[in-house]
């Protein structure tokens, strides 16, 4: 990440999944690095298994102003490959964007669906979650992948807003991050 | 350097709220207020928070215990919202007229119908007349630091009058974002114990809020009207007082690369961030615009006002409420007869937008300042435009 460059992610998951839980921790976790760093959901009553959004903007030396939605983001993080068929989740992803999602389906696929040439990465979230937490819930996972993808914030700057988040389930959560780090493949 | 901490600012409110010692808290949760007072609640029950959580029936009730808390003497906080705000409406002008200084944060919704629970300026318009001092934040450092000033400013003996906090709901109460807390010593240095003058007792029977005959309620409304005016030199004091020992300065109109602007632009609460961007692309490009906001509603800050814009040509004013049937935008209304005896002033274009939780994108702030600008030469406007709306 260039230095003074403002970074837009935006997630896509379902109601339930954590989407928003994971744009906290990202922003938690750049502001302990003393960066600037805006999280917030797609505001509004929340329904559980609903495609949901959340936004993050971090900027390693200005403090961030805009109040809005994230409508041209440089990052994607889509948490449920179930999402692809039903949203474009690519929707506005700037020029040398990438988009990080959680899927078996080899990069052709994902690609086919996209339809739009841009960098990607996937990683298996919900195979890592379902044995490292047990639950097929990929909000911690993914932000693995994205710090992988990314290097947005450091990996072990995680560790406080996870623990402060999760109390005793922190290990496994940041067990499953780290995992996801290992595990995320890229695609230029 | 104290560290900066990524919190939720509706939780931030809970912490200043316990940094400030508060000893009563009557709340009733509603969308988008309701992690304050949660968080609030949890504070107490954890026993981090010394405090008397009262979880009431209707904000109608919440306001109600807040005026006994305070005419007791105790540090009295409440949150609310919306229709929560409307439901308090009687009551909120008893804690004025009373001289209660109850600190109330709230998070700007929309009103009802259709529901709405995203954030404009429409509550807060409704309730402008209550007799209450309104302070507008603009992100989540403000919101707490005028947490802290708020109790001086309501406790302080020369004022003893209620104060709301606005923040933006959602664009502002579900945002994570860097905060710094002051040290608890700092803030007890700054915010001395509430000392109400006449607190109910027993022993010490007072009356409050008795009826009124015409041969004394003007006296009485006229006394109050004095006192909110009066007021605004303690909150100028109170804010330079915080200044020093914090670092970070507020005044009633706060201004924004307005040196040599020909056109300015007036907005209220967190969008005005977003509008600083906007400002910061024109004035890149060689064109002479500035931003002017209210942080200081009521009492409204004429002199400060009409310093600040005297020298522009153009003023465009962006309301997020609409007064139906009336001049458009309240802010504005209230912007142009502060204006009209002035001999020199800019001509004054009204927009509203953003109503119900619409964003106003940069784009967008842009397209109003040009269009703004067109009007203004034109030399003739409707009451007001309303902005990004489709027919």
């Amino acid at each position: 990440m260039a230095k003074n460059q403002l970074m837009e992610i935006r997630w896509h998951g379902r109601g339930g999944q954590g989407a928003v839980t994971s744009a906290e921790l990202v922003a938690q976790a750049a502001i302990s690095e003393g960066k600037y760093a805006q999280a917030f959901p797609s505001f509004g009553p929340e329904r559980r298994g609903a495609p949901v959004l959340a936004f993050v903007r971090i900027d390693s030396q200005e403090p961030i102003r805009i109040r809005a939605e994230i409508t041209e983001p440089d990052v994607v993080v889509v948490l449920d490959p179930g999402l692809l068929t039903i949203v474009n989740v690519a929707a506005g992803l700037k020029k040398g964007g990438m988009v990080i999602i959680n899927t078996k389906k080899p990069f052709a696929d994902i690609e086919a669906k996209l339809k739009t040439k841009c960098k990607l990465a996937r990683v298996d979230a919900t195979g890592i979650a379902r044995e490292t937490l047990g639950v097929p819930i990929t909000n911690t996972t993914m932000v693995g992948a994205l710090l992988k993808a990314t290097e947005v914030v450091k990996l072990e700057s995680l560790v406080e807003p996870l623990n402060h988040r999760f109390g005793r389930l922190a290990e496994r959560n940041i067990n499953a991050r780290k995992r996801a780090y290992e595990e995320t493949e890229l695609k230029e | 350097m104290v560290k900066k901490v990524g919190m939720e600012v509706s939780v931030a409110i809970g912490e200043a709220v316990k940094l400030a010692n508060a000893d009563v808290i009557a709340a009733y949760p509603i969308t988008p207020q309701t992690h304050i007072v949660e968080h609030l609640a949890e504070l107490v029950a954890d026993g981090e928070l010394d405090a008397a959580y009262i979880p009431v029936e209707s904000e109608h009730s919440a306001m109600s215990a807040c005026l006994g808390s305070a005419a007791v003497g105790a540090r009295t906080f409440t949150a609310t919202a919306g229709q929560g705000l409307e439901l308090m409406h009687e009551v909120l002008y008893v804690a004025s007229a009373m001289r209660l200084p109850v600190v109330m944060a709230v998070a700007n919704r929309a009103l009802s119908s259709p529901l709405s629970v995203w954030g404009d300026h429409s509550d807060v318009m409704a309730v402008r007349d209550t007799g209450w001092i309104q302070l507008f934040t603009e992100n989540g450092q403000e919101v707490v630091d005028n947490v802290f000033c708020a109790f001086r400013i309501a406790e302080d003996r020369r004022v003893l009058l209620p104060v709301m906090v606005h923040l933006d709901g959602f664009h502002l109460s579900h945002v994570i974002e860097p905060i710094v807390f002051p040290e608890q010593s700092v803030v007890d240095k700054f915010l001395p114990p509430n000392k109400y003058p006449l607190p109910l007792h027993p022993d010490k029977p007072v009356t409050m809020g008795d009826f009124a005959p015409p041969i004394t309620y003007p006296e009485a409304k006229w006394a109050q009207e004095v006192n909110l005016r009066a007021s605004k030199e303690i909150i100028l004091q109170t804010w330079q007082e915080f200044g020093k020992a914090f670092g970070r300065h507020y005044s009633p109109v706060e201004s924004y690369k307005t040196e040599d602007a020909k056109v300015l632009l007036l907005t209220m609460g967190s969008f005005s961030e977003t509008a600083m961007t906007v400002i910061d692309k024109l004035r890149g490009e060689g064109r002479k615009v500035g931003l002017v906001r209210f942080r200081l509603w009521r009492p409204f800050p004429f002199e400060e006002f009409r310093q600040a814009v005297k020298d522009a040509e153009t003023l465009i004013v962006v309301d997020r409420a609409l007064s139906f049937g009336g001049p458009g935008g309240p802010v504005c209304s209230e912007v142009r007869s502060a204006l009209y005896g002035e001999a020199k002033k800019p001509k004054v274009v009204s927009f509203v937008a953003g109503l119900g939780g619409r964003d106003i994108t940069q784009a967008g702030f842009e397209t109003i300042i040009n269009k703004g600008i067109e009007i203004s030469q034109k030399g003739s406007q409707n009451e007001f435009e309303i902005f990004g709306v489709r027919d």
